[in-house]
């Protein structure tokens, strides 16, 4: 122990736990939890990509037995199990189909994109990033993970239960998700809202954490703009998801009671109002999108100086940004409702806060371009995932100027443009940023690296795969193509827009199975991979200064910090890196 | 890209197309360009031995108008499609010309109701008329239609008028369209609503002035 006094003092280091329980299980060690919430969100990842490609054979081949279906026998399919009772012979009926797409877009964004950006992400590097032993509050995070795991299993009961799983959106606007009869689904309906609610109060937990341990718990040396992107970021999102959930949390026990209870919050008949829940709802769910948005967003961050060889471009300025998208994010919620009834008198104010928003996130996105500038490029795997968060964000913010106008969403709401918005946004935070972080971290995490040959298949693939989904998706909204139906050929004007979604819908299984080149490297790499040294891509942050994977205590010595997290290259060094905990002894750039 | 747009019929359709193309072409550029830019620089600067990166931490103000400049051309632009985009919307949902014909369609699960006031014009008469599924109007008028729902939200959407209005139980709301060009086009539920959900949906008849009069004298041959 090298530190005596302040408030790394409380945390001294006491060896791991022994049992396989305590160490692996009910652990406390931020790694480990970090781990949990990974296992959670790749379990979740699985069944959300199953419900998706069900989507996607429903839209291409309405009505068609799925493949494979086929191969069950009939008397199976005469009988009641609950994949006989779900697809009717092999085939998707449209309340089996409503309950497929809210809960691809329930599990996609609070199942798999939460627990892996925020839980995964945050809780495996804030304690290494800032120089910490753990977690502030080590209980209370593995409470977090374990309420989560509560919340993962109640959302699976949901599909088994009587009338099935929730049927109603993964917005679940009432009085659709108020009134059983309406939906035909009763506790499916109950367990998600039980289920959703505890989602919350699990990163609620995890993010009073992550504030606590980045205000309190820095290495000394360690100012603000010293941080990482990476903390910054996961702080930011941290503070935006605590402000906004309270209302919702609210919310979904008012549904909840409206629906148990007899009250009438947002049933129009017993003088409710449902308009109340989009507002509740949608003042959590946009800021929501950003929760999940920017820690991806700061995967790339981290990792493009790294293979550029050169300074983040702007750090200050990110950060600027960030809190202005921050701000903002909390008064554009209604640019959700422009169609919805709400007075149209509030569609332009809002449809201005909307648009302004592109302002923060371009100079973020401008700022990365900048870092490439002049740089020494190289093309590892994670580097290619960073990119590929750039390349498809951009596309994703410049299609949301479409839904952002408010006259021009007159047409486009509800549209498969939307679908397509909103796929290139958050699929390029979680998925292309997930994959970035994954391959990036994953020697610090496992000790091992991945295979970089696997990887850049994976990534090549997934990239063109994912385009050929996603873009075409574009034109069909513009033909008209509503979301949520479940059968496009019953309507006539949509006809001529089937080969599309046929194509799209191929696409979508092309980028699937890519997905098994990433499950094949992860479990063989896991095991078999290269073993990794402390800091394989010689990067700058506090993490890879400590062994890979890190000891229980994460540092033998903590470290002091004499510079920000981004020197590259810098005058004066014959590396062209300067990690933050290295002193400068003599030479022209001791004193810079 | 935006030749997948369904034909457009109605006086107001074309200023949202007007507006989508706007946007199309502004992004359009923009996306041209980061892209072209990306592509230069990642091709430009790839690793090549013996070569270092320029050290660029763009802290300064003089660095960091690489960005801000190329932020306030962003800003511009969007000030601009507000600008435009406020007159259409105003024209489209805040400013209602006065009503030619006046009608109220109610989402229900899983259809549309249509109902006429009929010759006297008022609504909650004995000439009332109901149709299922079938909105008649005539060309060049003004038809104001009252929206409800009887139990969940549903969402009038009339593609080929760049039309849609969330209906919604216990509240009534008007929109207005004056469609321009004779014919039969669909009227679909943009709204979530229920297992039956992709079967709601019914017509939109828009008949030249004799056909609409012919139609007229069908339903209230008394009058």
């Amino acid at each position: 122990m090298s530190e005596t006094s302040g408030p790394q003092a409380a945390h001294a280091v006491h060896p791991a736990p022994q049992g396989f329980v305590r160490r692996y299980l009910f652990s406390t060690d931020h790694k480990v939890i970090a781990k949990q919430y990974l296992a959670i969100a790749l379990f979740w990842a699985v069944v959300g990509g199953l419900s998706a490609f069900l989507i996607r054979w429903q839209l291409a081949w309405p009505g068609e037995p799925v493949i494979g279906s086929g191969l069950l026998p009939e008397a199976f399919w005469d009988g009641d199990s609950w994949l006989a009772q779900s697809l009717q012979y092999g085939s998707i009926p449209a309340e089996f189909y409503n309950k497929l797409f809210t809960m691809h877009g329930t599990i996609m964004v609070f199942f798999v994109a939460m627990p892996l950006l925020l839980g995964a992400l945050g809780n495996f590097l804030i304690p290494l990033m800032v120089g910490a032993r753990d977690m502030a509050f080590p209980r209370l995070n593995m409470l977090s993970v374990w309420t989560l795991a509560v919340a993962s299993v109640i959302l699976l009961i949901s599909f088994f239960v009587p009338g099935g799983a929730a049927a109603s959106g993964w917005t679940a606007y009432p009085p659709l998700s108020a009134v059983p009869e309406l939906s035909e689904v009763n506790w499916g309906q109950n367990l998600w809202l039980i289920a959703v609610a505890l989602e919350f109060a699990s990163f609620l937990m995890g993010g009073i954490n992550f504030l606590t341990t980045t205000v309190n718990l820095r290495a000394p040396g360690l100012s603000l703009f010293r941080l990482p992107i990476m903390v910054w970021f996961q702080c930011i999102a941290a503070v935006l998801f605590m402000l906004s959930v309270g209302p919702l949390i609210a919310g979904a026990v008012m549904l909840l009671l409206d629906r148990l209870a007899g009250t009438s919050f947002f049933i129009p008949s017993g003088g409710g109002e449902p308009l109340l829940w989009q507002h509740l709802f949608w003042f959590f769910g946009h800021p929501e999108v950003y929760v999940i948005m920017i820690p991806g967003m700061a995967a790339a961050l981290e990792i493009l100086p790294v293979f550029s060889r050169k300074p983040l471009f702007g750090y200050r300025l990110i950060v600027y940004a960030t809190f202005a998208a921050g701000f903002l994010s909390f008064i554009v919620w209604a640019h959700h409702m422009f169609q919805s009834g709400m007075d149209p008198r509030l569609a332009m104010p809002f449809s201005i806060t909307t648009i302004l928003i592109s302002v923060p996130f371009a100079l973020m996105v401008f700022a990365m371009i900048a870092t490439l500038w002049g740089g020494v490029i190289r093309f590892p795997t994670p580097m290619l995932f960073a990119l590929g968060v750039l390349g498809v964000f951009i596309m994703g913010g410049l299609s949301g100027i479409f839904n952002g106008s408010a006259p021009a969403d007159i047409y486009i709401h509800d549209t498969y443009f939307v679908v397509a918005h909103f796929h290139y946004t958050l699929f390029a935070a979680t998925f292309f940023g997930g994959f970035a972080a994954i391959y990036y971290w994953f020697p610090k995490m496992f000790g091992r690296m991945l295979n970089d040959t696997l990887g850049k298949i994976h990534f090549w693939w997934t990239f063109i795969a994912f385009n050929a989904t996603f873009l075409p998706m574009h034109l069909v909204g513009l033909g008209g193509m509503m979301r949520r139906i479940a059968n496009p050929l019953n309507y006539d004007f949509l006809q001529p827009l089937q080969p599309l979604n046929v194509w799209i819908s191929i696409s979508a299984f092309v980028l699937m199975l890519g997905q098994l080149v990433f499950v094949v490297n992860f479990f063989w790499s896991l095991v078999a991979g290269r073993r990794a040294e402390a800091n394989p891509w010689q990067a700058n942050t506090l993490e890879w200064s400590t062994a890979s994977p890190p000891p229980h205590h994460n540092f033998d010595t903590i470290p002091t910090v004499y510079r920000g997290p981004y020197e590259y290259s810098p005058p004066g060094v014959a590396e062209d890196w300067l990690p933050q905990h290295r002193p400068l002894v003599g030479g022209p750039a001791a004193t810079a | 890209m935006l030749r997948w747009l369904p034909e457009s019929v109605s006086t107001f359709s074309g200023d949202i197309d007007a507006l989508i193309r706007l946007i199309y072409y502004t992004v359009g550029a923009w996306f041209v360009l980061t892209f072209a830019v990306i592509l230069i620089f990642l091709v430009r600067y790839r690793y090549r031995p013996g070569r270092r990166a320029v050290y660029l931490p763009g802290n300064t103000l003089a660095q960091s108008a690489w960005v801000l400049v190329p932020g306030l051309v962003v800003l511009l632009l969007d000030i601009g499609i507000d600008i435009y985009g406020e007159r259409v919307w105003e024209a489209v949902k805040l400013h209602q010309p006065p009503a030619a014909v006046q009608v109220r369609v109610t989402g229900k699960q899983f259809a549309w109701e249509v109902l006429y006031p009929g010759p006297d014009g008022r609504f909650g008469t004995a000439d009332d008329r109901q149709l299922n599924g079938e909105l008649h109007v005539p060309v060049h008028q003004v038809v104001h239609v009252t929206l409800g729902a009887e139990d969940v939200i549903h969402s009038f959407f009339l593609p080929h008028l760049r039309l849609k209005q969330d209906a919604l139980p216990g509240r009534q709301l008007t929109v207005w369209f004056e469609a321009t060009v004779p014919g039969t086009y669909p009227l679909v539920c943009a709204e979530l609503c229920g297992t039956g959900h992709t079967g709601m949906f019914g017509r939109l008849i828009v008949h030249t002035p004799e056909d609409y009069q012919a139609w007229v004298k069908a339903q209230w041959p008394s009058s």
